[in-house]
């Protein structure tokens, strides 16, 4: 059970004088049941990437299979399984508030299983289970405007109606952009709890280091459409030519830790979250006696 | 009397229906002209409400604004107000409108009825100073979003304001993009003394002005230097708001019983405050 890309190129407008190679020769495998990050500078290939995850783009050369199954052979004896594989991977694109569309809470987040052809019940039963999981409360917000709530709840309605899909996968671009402190804390702790309760894989993009040092076990790195690195965020933190060949920069505790590296006290550069820095400092400065 | 003059502000949307809601609730604030304010507070703190006022595109329910010294609520001098106060807001897509960049920055000075020739040289002025001359002949959707944002700027000090308000300029950006913004606007304060108002969700870019102030609910409840307003994490957490990684680190570890100094709100200030220990210790 995994996605896996096998040396899948993708070409933009190819045969004219726009073409544009955004994805060179790319495998990769995201494991079921992990938290992938995917990291590169804008343009490396991400969103491009993602697309592919669920079929919205089909590769120029190269392979797609979801839990084995190719999704882009729409042959005639493999079209259905192709197509169940496609619709296990829930996509949340950027500010996905910004496709809110129906009259109500509810009804936006039902617009998808109703869709699929399932009964009213099985819909109210979706709706209610996927606003209790993105922690909006049924009978206070079910008959609301979505254009009536907060940035951060918009977004969370968003999420639901992909939730209510009951995906395998699930696919976020950006999920914090533009949420205010809160707003992000909030997303996160829900990502987690989603995550956790239903046991899914989550594939994320994003361009803050400390959430994806804080989140992901696997990280994907891209530059210029071609994947750089697959591993552990501590493992590639650690890879400093890697981080900035590929323009990124690492959690900012880490920079810390460097120049305090640097400046002569034996600390560990690999934390990944202020906890950690924490408490390697005292263990550093203790063992020097000096509180 | 200062540049922007504020007293006893008050914003109320949707007044007298069921959906009332004061947005702005009885602020008095004053900024002087060259003064870098960040704006702090969480989604509906009022900032952006508060902002909107400072160039008359919001005017006030009640209390008074007053730019360089112009009314807002008079209709003649609004128009003076105006042209103090240029503002830049937080989607690089929704704000240029021409098709080439140089008619973009030229569409307000136009509108001012500025001569050609004069419009010309603020075009290049402008772009001079956003660091943009090269794409002068670009169409605007084939630039990145921070060069959009820079564009943006440069059609604000074509029509020559003194003053800037931006509104989460970086919010939508990558992280170059959300440097190569704060950079131009940093180099505009300090090398012509352009007064700015930045409103943020990034603490990090907060720490780069002189002074900042932080919102809730309508009112001012923190308005001070950036390192007395960081050195308070747990005051900032209870109103939905961070602090610097630095300031973070250092206030867990003062707990911890390291004697660091109070006011640490940059990287390099927190490495040379505890090398400093760690040196003391070893010695």
């Amino acid at each position: 059970m995994a996605i896996v890309l096998d040396k899948v190129s993708y070409t933009y407008m190819a045969r004219t004088p726009f073409e544009r190679q955004a994805l060179h020769d790319v495998s990769l495998t995201i494991k079921d049941g992990s938290f992938t990050a995917i990291a590169g500078h804008t343009g490396s290939g991400k969103s491009t990437l993602l697309q592919h995850l669920n079929g919205l783009l089909s590769p120029t050369s190269g392979r797609v299979t979801v839990d084995d199954v190719d999704i882009n052979d729409l042959s005639k004896s493999n079209r259905d399984t192709a197509i169940k594989m496609r619709q296990s991977v829930g996509m949340v694109f950027q500010y996905p508030e910004q496709q809110l569309f129906e009259e109500t809470v509810a009804a936006d987040i039902a617009f998808g299983p109703h869709n699929q052809g399932l009964s009213e019940q099985d819909i109210e039963a979706r709706v209610r289970e996927a606003m209790e999981l993105v922690g909006l409360d049924y009978d206070k917000y079910s008959s609301h405007s979505p254009f009536e709530l907060s940035g951060g709840q918009m977004r969370r309605v968003a999420i639901a109606g992909v939730l209510a899909l009951h995906p395998r996968y699930l696919v976020l671009d950006e999920p914090t952009a533009g949420l205010d402190p809160r707003g992000r804390e909030d997303l996160i702790a829900m990502i987690k709890r989603i995550k956790k309760q239903w046991k899914l894989t989550i594939v994320f993009v994003s361009h803050n280091m400390d959430d994806i040092a804080r989140l992901a076990d696997d990280m994907l790195v891209f530059k210029g459409g071609e994947l750089l690195r697959q591993a552990a965020p501590r493992a590639v933190f650690a890879d400093r030519e890697l981080l900035a060949a590929a323009g990124l920069r690492p959690p900012q505790v880490q920079q810390i830790m460097w120049c305090l590296q640097e400046s002569g006290m034996p600390v560990r550069t690999d934390v990944l979250d202020v906890d950690e820095a924490q408490a390697d400092i005292c263990r550093v400065l203790q063992g020097k006696g000096g509180r | 009397m200062a540049f922007i003059e504020v007293k006893n502000l008050s914003h109320i949307y949707n007044a007298d229906t069921e959906r009332e809601h004061r947005a702005v609730d009885r602020v008095s604030l004053s900024i002087e002209a060259g003064e870098f304010v960040a704006i702090l507070g969480t989604n509906g703190s009022g900032k952006s409400t508060l902002a909107k006022h400072f160039n008359g595109l919001l005017l006030p329910t009640s209390g008074e604004v007053r730019v360089a010294g112009f009314d807002t609520r008079d209709e003649e001098e609004l128009w003076q107000a105006r042209q103090q106060v240029g503002m830049v807001f937080q989607n690089p897509d929704n704000q240029l409108i021409a098709a080439v960049v140089e008619d973009d920055i030229a569409f307000g000075p136009e509108n001012l009825g500025v001569p050609p020739d004069e419009i010309r040289k603020r075009v290049h002025e402008a772009l001079e100073l956003v660091g943009m001359t090269h794409f002068r002949k670009f169409a605007p959707h084939l630039l990145s979003g921070g060069q959009k944002q820079r564009i943006a700027i440069a059609g604000a000090l074509a029509m020559h304001t003194r003053a800037l308000v931006l509104d989460e300029p970086t919010a939508m950006l990558d992280p170059a993009g959300r440097e190569e913004v704060l950079q131009v606007v940093k180099r505009l304060h300090e090398e012509q003394g352009i007064t700015v108002i930045y409103i943020t969700h990034f603490m990090e870019e907060a720490a780069v002005a002189d002074r900042t102030i932080v919102m809730e609910a309508g009112r001012i409840v923190a308005d001070d230097e950036p390192r007395q307003i960081f050195a308070q994490a747990a005051r900032m957490r209870e109103l939905g708001l961070d602090v610097p990684v630095p300031a973070l680190l250092a206030e867990r570890l003062r707990r911890q019983g390291v004697k660091l100094p109070q006011a640490i709100m940059t990287q390099s200030e927190l490495v040379r405050a505890l090398s400093e220990i760690y040196g003391k210790v070893e010695g």
